[in-house]
């Protein structure tokens, strides 16, 4: 880092993307202001176990903050809403708690605001939820308190975790989604299927290739109408039909949005003069070019760890910076499994089972086209995930004629001390 | 300096194991081994990146 360099950087998203880019700015030697701005009231904290953990009641608020590392010397900014971009004159303008507009003068601006759950069309009922904040889980497990019938719209990840958190309560579940099979996207027909079964063993009214009309509103809702005629009574209705990333508040700005902050390979955001030198894009907002898949937007936990700290260097050790070539990976736990996949499988890619039996809950599956393994699947083989991932890295054909990955597990690499 | 991992908190996410494969490995049930508890200098830094990215916060340093 030169004299010439930033000295002050405000970062746009106080949740895990934010506030790792500031961990990473700080870990490379950044030492001027660093103003973070959250919409939620919350300081940063973990969204992964509010489908799990947290809303099973397992983990509680003050255990579920992000811890802070003491270096990280951020002012934050709660309750305080982005609101527009001028990026000649940069500045950032927000909306505070109590209404107030300010502007904020920036040297470089981290845009990492994350995403926003899709909703339905039309009014939606007292009783029907989203889940993505943790004041959205908070309303959703005050409402389990009562013992509601659940039916879940939408089979996604979130979705499905959901289910099987609340069957794991006890309480009765349905689980809809216009789709063949759950996370039907993701996994394809046949491995979704093997999910659905998962479900419906676990005792969750399984309602797949079905939409939703809309729902019966008797001031709060009491069902679920379903575009084949059926009905499913519910007091409680739980969204996971995904999520748009939140760059409403760029629109005129100049920068480049098309399902997401459109970025180089470096994180820095795209105007149509190219690639600005003061502002990257980070987490599930961002949509970067990618060595390996043209461009990825992907809304996992590990994918803004490696984001933010390739965008921390590009900001301020641009010399250094490398392109981001990342293999994706994300998790998922439901009931005793856990799926893992790294890669990236597309709706219609071919699919083998390499190793391991899907019935069983314990198997590897390969996903690929043309030539080319996308992706892999690991179901409750955490242990060999990275070896399949270093294998992606490299390349892998199509179809795999590896069953396993070289196990260099046989014999211990180092004692442990 | 120690790595102590709370082994009740850790749910196998691997994402320490990405980030200091060096440090941190995943056994055939899952559950998580640390190679070697008493990192040199020049790991500290990944293990640290480790530890704020542990997405259930398993991971913490001690000095001893």
């Amino acid at each position: 880092m030169t004299d010439r360099g930033p000295r002050h950087i405000v970062i746009a998203g106080a949740s895990l993307a934010g506030v790792a880019t500031a961990n990473a700015l700080r870990r490379r030697g950044y030492t001027g202001a660093l103003t973070i701005v959250g919409a939620e009231a919350h300081l940063p904290y973990q969204r992964p176990p509010l489908s799990k953990r947290f809303l099973a009641g397992e983990v509680d608020r003050t255990a579920l903050g992000l811890r802070l590392p003491g270096s990280l010397d951020a002012g934050f900014r709660l309750s305080t809403t982005a609101l527009r971009l001028d990026i000649a004159r940069h500045r950032l303008t927000v909306r505070d708690a109590g209404g107030g507009i300010t502007d904020l003068g920036y040297d470089a601006l981290v845009i990492a605001t994350g995403a926003a759950p899709r909703l339905l069309p039309g009014r939606m009922p007292a009783g029907v939820h989203a889940l993505r904040t943790v004041d959205d889980c908070m309303a959703i497990g005050a409402a389990i308190a009562g013992r509601p019938r659940i039916v879940v719209v939408g089979a996604g990840f979130i979705g499905c975790e959901v289910a099987a958190t609340c069957r794991r309560l006890g309480l009765d579940v349905s689980l809809v989604d216009p789709l063949p099979a759950p996370m039907f996207r993701v996994l394809g027909e046949r491995l979704g299927t093997v999910m659905a079964e998962l479900h419906a063993d676990h005792g969750v009214d399984v309602r797949m290739g079905r939409g939703v009309l809309g729902f019966d509103d008797a001031g709060t809702v009491t069902g679920v109408r379903l575009d084949d005629g059926s009905r499913i009574a519910g007091d409680l209705v739980i969204l996971g039909l995904g999520v748009v990333p939140a760059t409403g508040w760029l629109t005129g700005s100049g920068l480049i949005l098309d399902d997401g902050v459109m970025c180089d390979e470096y994180g820095r955001a795209l105007h149509a003069g190219g690639a600005l030198p003061d502002i990257v894009a980070v987490g599930d907002v961002a949509r970067w070019r990618h060595p390996r898949y043209g461009s990825l937007r992907a809304e996992h936990w590990d994918h803004a760890l490696v984001q933010a700290r390739a965008a921390a260097a590009t900001l301020i050790d641009p010399g250094s910076a490398a392109p981001v070539d990342d293999i994706p990976y994300f998790w998922s736990d439901q009931y005793d499994v856990k799926l893992q996949m790294v890669g990236v499988a597309r709706a219609g890619d071919d699919v083998r089972i390499i190793d391991g039996d899907p019935s069983r809950h314990a198997f590897v599956a390969a996903y690929g086209r043309d030539e080319r393994t996308t992706a892999v699947l690991l179901v409750n083989q955490a242990h060999r995930m990275a070896e399949w991932r270093s294998l992606l890295a490299g390349g892998i054909g199509w179809p795999t004629t590896a069953t396993r990955p070289p196990d260099t597990r046989s014999t211990p690499r180092s004692s442990a001390r | 300096m120690r790595i102590v991992v709370d082994l009740d908190l850790c749910q196998g996410n691997a994402i320490c194991t990405a980030i200091a494969p060096e440090i941190f490995q995943l056994r055939p049930d899952g559950t998580l081994a640390v190679l070697d508890d008493s990192p040199d200098e020049t790991q500290l830094a990944s293990v640290e990146d480790a530890i704020f990215g542990c997405p259930v916060q398993a991971i913490a340093m001690t000095r001893d």
